[in-house]
């Protein structure tokens, strides 16, 4: 490494950066291609069907299947995008660079351990909050600039969507930060040390885990909450005018979101790198007791879960009708989020916080 | 011009290009989202001075949240460009003086005894482990709580005012309460009748008698 300092000599600051970057969005990009592979794998096996098993690597029988993604990316690479009559080419052509860039650019504060992170920034929770609230503009203006009533329709709705769950989103957040007390995302993580899983925040923040990752399947425009493209009502929603790579690129914003969500709400409410279970005498041995001690490992292991319940969820429960998605942000979540972060409130009080359930947390 | 200098012209370029952009661009919704880019850019010039918390508050709220609310109303209304302008030049020996004087005010304050250069030093270079969030956090809510809440309360008040003035309850209404649907049940929704298949003691129908004709065959 000392060779490439002398070599780059000033540069070496900006390329180190650039290779760190590639080092994160790189496996972002395979992660999303092979969710997309799981989650028609897994809906697939849910609905008694086998899913894609034809797609081999370079006819090798045992990869049937596990090629699909690649198979998927040069056909949309190919094919020609259209832009349609009347619309607004510039903004048109931007919309997709809008929605992917808050969702790659929010990784660079996400620590993967303890000092493992690009970003070691004070504000990163409020970082990535604004980050994915700007999210919305790549889906407002693809539906303004498609000149097409369907795709208006769909970013309109998901415009409302996404503010409304925003706001009990943050209260979720507020209730992370009062246990943690630091806007740090790595701070929050060791906060939730101690004795294994009973000290994350996931059982004191029930409530708020359970807004939080609701709101994130929101905002990310996923089934149930899907309105925003909503198939069988409007065609595509905000995407339906987009072709070939731009529509390439909406697709890998959604799951690259949905990436973010879940490595947020395991950093948050699941303890992020730590294990479940501290089992010091296990995490003693000398190779395997890595496995059993803390490691980016637990991490991916939580976001697959997490990312798992997104297709679970997609499986399982037909889409909600617009009405009801309104009532359940403000009438339901906002309201639960509060009255939560009262009872946090309550709970780091000095005399409340010495008496046991709550001493166990606080 | 080191790095930092750099950055600082690119973004203050940018800001004054598109708040030019917000007031002659003809299309509203290219104005919002040029106000927008002028948001970001702004936020971009706070982070320079270190002041992230700001920053990321003004990306948060304003572009996040604000600007989103205003190109969905923007976006949803039909606007006539042409029908706005109608007016401008009888509108004009209003808003002309009425522009001179924002513009004095705002001169007078700018170039006043109160900003510059020489006036304001830069800040001091801060302290290792100096957290600005924190910073803002233990003065709002110690030296100005009064104030702070009081604006909370206003804000409270607009809400509760905007929604009061602007809610009708309608009679002939038909929106549904879902927590109706949701409870609703089986039972009260399907009434299950036991109904035998067949009538006992009742004779067969006749059976079927054959088609009277027999299309005929060709002879």
């Amino acid at each position: 490494m000392e060779f490439f300092e002398n070599l780059l000599g000033p540069a070496w600051p900006v390329v180190w950066t650039l290779v760190k970057i590639l080092a994160i969005v790189l496996p972002i990009t395979i992660c999303v291609a092979f969710l997309t592979l799981a989650e028609r794998k897994v809906i697939g096996y849910m609905q008694l069907r086998i899913g894609p098993n034809r797609v081999m690597a370079f006819g090798m029988g045992w990869t049937a299947g596990l090629a699909q993604p690649f198979a998927d990316v040069f056909k949309l690479i190919f094919k020609e995008i259209i832009v349609p009559t009347g619309s607004n080419r510039f903004l048109f052509l931007i919309a997709p660079t809008l929605s992917i860039m808050p969702a790659l650019a929010a990784w660079a504060v996400l620590p993967f351990g303890p000092e493992t992170v690009l970003a070691d920034i004070d504000a990163s929770l409020l970082y990535v909050l604004a980050l994915t609230s700007m999210g919305v503009y790549g889906v407002i203006v693809a539906g303004w600039a498609s000149n097409s009533k369907y795709a208006f329709l769909g970013a309109m709705r998901s415009a409302a969507q996404i503010v409304s769950y925003e706001i009990a989103m943050g209260f979720a957040l507020v209730g992370v930060l009062m246990v943690s007390g630091t806007l740090n995302l790595g701070g929050i993580v060791d906060a939730q040390k101690g004795s294994g899983f009973w000290s994350w925040n996931l059982l004191p923040l029930l409530p708020l885990f359970l807004v939080y990752f609701i709101a994130g399947v929101a905002e990310t425009n996923r089934a149930p909450f899907d309105v925003a493209e909503g198939e069988s009502e409007i065609v595509a929603g905000f995407h339906v005018e987009y072709s070939g790579t731009a529509f390439a690129v909406f697709f890998l914003a959604e799951y690259a979101n949905m990436i973010l969500i879940s490595a947020l709400a395991s950093l948050m409410f699941l303890g992020g790198w730590l294990p479940p279970v501290q089992v010091d005498s296990l995490a003693s041995i000398p190779v395997v007791g890595l496995l059993f001690g803390p490691g980016a490992h637990w991490l991916f292991l939580k976001i697959a879960f997490l990312l798992f319940c997104f297709l679970w969820l997609r499986a399982t429960f037909p889409r909600y009708r617009y009405d009801q998605i309104m009532r359940l942000g403000w009438k339901v979540f906002i309201p639960l989020t509060l009255v939560w972060i009262m009872v946090v409130g309550v709970a780091m009080m000095d005399p409340v916080r010495t008496w046991p359930p709550f001493s166990w947390w606080f | 011009m080191n790095f930092q200098s750099a950055v600082f012209f690119v973004l203050a370029a940018v800001l004054v290009l598109s708040a030019l952009r917000v007031i002659t661009a003809r299309n509203s919704v290219h104005a919002a989202l040029f106000l927008v880019l002028s948001f970001a850019s702004a936020a971009g010039l706070w982070l320079l001075l270190h002041a992230e918390f700001l920053a990321i508050t003004l990306i948060l709220v304003y572009v996040g949240a604000v600007m989103v609310l205003f190109l969905f109303v923007i976006m949803m209304l039909d606007i006539n460009v042409d029908r706005l302008r109608e007016g401008f030049w009888n509108i004009l020996p209003i808003a002309l003086p009425v522009a001179v004087l924002l513009l004095g005010v705002m001169g007078a304050t700018l170039m006043g005894p109160y900003f510059g250069l020489s006036v304001r030093p830069p800040p001091p270079e801060a302290a290792e482990g100096y957290s600005n969030t924190r910073a803002i956090g233990m003065v709002l809510y110690t030296e100005y709580l009064y104030p702070f809440e009081l604006a909370a309360v206003i804000l409270l008040v607009a809400i509760v005012a905007a929604i009061a003035l602007t809610l009708r309850a309608r009679k002939n209404t038909r929106s549904i309460d879902p927590s109706v649907q949701v409870a609703a049940t089986r039972e009260g929704r399907v009434r299950l009748v036991s109904m035998p298949s067949e009538k006992k003691g009742v004779s067969a129908p006749p059976p079927e008698t054959a088609p009277a004709e027999t299309p005929q065959q060709p002879k």
